[in-house]
């Protein structure tokens, strides 16, 4: 089974965000970067159908040079080989754009199964794997669980709201789109890193013509706007704050 | 002539669901200030009573698809129904609820349209006569104003909370229109849904719910939280991530896909405040919340707050419990 993933790189979530100059976007250029979540439980799902189906599993992330970082953390756990599609940070594509832009660059590729995360952290569109289906003619499950590959076709759980599930059937080849926990993921292994250093990265620089014109554009980024008066209390004094708390709890919210 | 706005309802298990009123007062505010007119659209078979049931709000139209092919939900059942919809009525937006189901299929039909959906939007207004969306980025971090940026139908879904069902306006006198849809092949097959067996603890009936997140870093770490918990008689909770790495079991996860809580006190220890969180405690009366990152979405809804390192405040805090209860 040809497994392609789609990974994608974001900001650290630890990372304190800082709104660029000309409100665009966030200030990069002290960030520190990682896989987005639920596309790391998206390979890890694809490494363990191809231990149990056999198959390759491709890589593919679009992005600026500092994406690579992604991919040889994904040839290090277990994938075969990547697609990076390099592409100007600064586009910021719609993701019906980055749907487009992926889709021209895995169209020779026919693989038997594609998943995606969810959604991504930054953006959080939660659409680029459901449009690409969509370009791509193929049946589709978002956030899916757990997946069965053992016969014809797939049978795949979604998670539904509130503690719900549904199972799914579907015709191979289909899009699915990951949600976190899926599995646990595995680490890369020494032996991993140094195979990684010999598998093969393609490069794909795509073609910016009308699809790339975003349909949605952002005209600024700022903080939210505080709703609720919080009280904040210790004024960094972890100790202090804790007597405050405990304090407040007792006669004001009168829980203790 | 692109005109009008078109709001699509969701119902499930033979009801409408809730948060459908939520996407009408979405439509209701924006054509309001647009001075546009909003229609309602319900997709089913047989479910003619619930597009019935619409027309309660004050709407143009509730324009109710009906083929055997939508008895039961799918993307490409639904997204075919839509795109003839659509097409059929050329709005110039169309409002959906941010819900799990619409993310399933909206950006298949926008896709149909060329383009994407503005997707869990917060707001919208005009700003200089044009339509402005807000969304929240980040995490919940950073808000992003969005400008649609192509020719109708704009597609938008709204989070959940965004709008008030209760101030849908009410009104008489639409009709239902009965509209014929054809639904092409259908390839994915659903089974019936169903919930995991009932967990063992019910979090729902907990007075005071003590919540850890990726703050705690190792599961080893847990202890501290459990011990908080007994000390103050509650129940010991997690964020997403927690239960995904398996540091505790996925009945003690809070937010949209694990339990919906409202106890007296819930403490949120290292956990940011994603939205899908916040839709699982905000109800609780009184939310404290530790976080080392001051603008950490978790204190918008905190009554009380302390900027600070886990490590060191639930010790501290431990201590001062014991000492106030003797
Ligand atoms: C469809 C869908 C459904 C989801 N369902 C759920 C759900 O039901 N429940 C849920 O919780 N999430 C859910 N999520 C995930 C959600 O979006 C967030 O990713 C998740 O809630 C984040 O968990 P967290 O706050 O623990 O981690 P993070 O966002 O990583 O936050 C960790 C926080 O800890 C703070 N911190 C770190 N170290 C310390 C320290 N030493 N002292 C103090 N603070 C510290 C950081 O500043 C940060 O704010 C869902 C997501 C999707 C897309
Ligand atoms: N630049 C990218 N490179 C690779 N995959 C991506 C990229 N953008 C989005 N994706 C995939 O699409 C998913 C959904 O992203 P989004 O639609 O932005 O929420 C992500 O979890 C990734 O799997």
């Amino acid at each position: 089974m040809k497994i392609i993933v789609l990974m994608k790189q974001v900001a650290n979530k630890d990372a304190i965000l800082r709104i660029n100059k000309d409100q665009t976007w966030i200030e990069e250029s002290d960030l520190s970067y990682e896989v987005n979540e639920s596309d790391g439980y998206a390979l890890e799902e694809s490494l363990r159908l191809k231990e149990k189906h056999g198959g390759e599993v491709v890589v593919c992330t679009m992005g600026a040079a500092r994406v690579k970082a992604v991919i040889k953390d994904a040839l290090a756990r277990g994938a075969d080989r990547a697609i990076h599609i390099v592409a100007d940070d600064s586009l910021r594509p719609s993701p019906f754009a980055a749907a487009s832009i992926i889709a021209g660059a895995i169209k020779d590729e026919h693989p038997d199964l594609i998943m995606s995360g969810l959604q991504s952290d930054d953006n959080s569109y939660a659409q680029t794997g459901v449009i690409l289906a969509e370009l791509l003619g193929l049946p589709h499950a978002t956030i899916v669980i757990e997946v069965d590959a053992s016969g014809e076709g797939l049978r795949v759980k979604r998670e539904l709201e509130s503690g719900w599930y549904q199972w799914y059937t579907m015709p191979k080849p289909a899009l699915l789109t990951i949600q976190s926990g899926i599995s646990q993921i595995r680490y890369a292994t020494l032996k991993g890193i140094m195979a990684a250093k010999k598998k093969e990265i393609r490069e794909v620089t795509p073609q910016m013509d009308a699809n790339t014109a975003s349909h949605q554009k952002v005209t600024k980024i700022y903080f939210p706007q505080k709703q609720k008066q919080t009280q904040f209390l210790g004024n960094g004094d972890a100790k202090a704050g804790a007597a405050m708390l405990a304090d407040k709890l007792r006669t004001e919210a009168r829980i203790i | 002539m692109k005109h009008g706005i078109l709001v699509f309802i969701e119902h499930r298990a033979g009801a409408i669901n809730k948060i459908s009123y939520e996407a009408i007062a979405a439509a209701q505010d924006i054509g309001a200030k647009l001075n546009q007119p909003v229609s309602a659209v319900l997709l089913g078979a047989n479910f003619q009573d619930l597009a019935q049931q619409v027309t309660a709000y004050k709407l143009d139209g509730v324009m109710y698809a009906d083929n055997e092919k939508l008895a039961e939900y799918t993307p490409d059942g639904y997204a075919d129904a839509m795109e003839n919809v659509v097409r059929a009525r050329d709005p110039f937006l169309v409002i959906f609820p941010h819900t799990y189901l619409v993310r399933d299929f909206a950006p298949k039909l926008s896709a149909r349209f060329g383009k994407g959906v503005i997707s869990d939007c917060i707001r919208a207004g005009l700003e200089n006569g044009e339509l402005v969306f807000s969304r929240r980025i980040f995490l919940g971090k950073i808000d992003a104003d969005v400008v649609p940026n192509s020719d109708a139908p704009v597609f938008a879904t709204f989070q959940s909370g965004a709008y008030r069902g209760e101030t849908a306006e009410k009104g008489e006198g639409a009709a239902v229109e009965t509209m014929a849809v054809e639904v092409g092949e259908i390839r994915m097959k659903p089974e019936p849904a169903f919930q995991e067996v009932k967990s063992a603890v019910d979090l729902t009936k907990a007075e005071i719910i003590v919540a850890v997140g990726r703050g705690i870093k190792g599961q080893e770490n847990l202890q501290l939280v459990e011990k908080l918990a007994q000390i103050l008689g509650g129940e010991v909770a997690a964020s997403r991530p927690i239960c995904d790495a398996g540091w505790l079991p996925i009945d003690r996860q809070i937010g949209s896909s694990g339990q919906t809580v409202a106890p007296k006190l819930y403490i949120a220890l290292g956990i940011s405040g994603a939205i899908q969180h916040l839709v699982g405690m905000k109800n609780a009366s009184t939310i404290v919340a530790v976080n080392k990152d001051p603008e950490a979405p978790i204190f918008d809804i905190a009554d009380y707050g302390i900027v600070g390192d886990i490590f060191e405040v639930i010790p501290a805090l431990t201590e001062e419990v014991k000492k106030l209860k003797g």
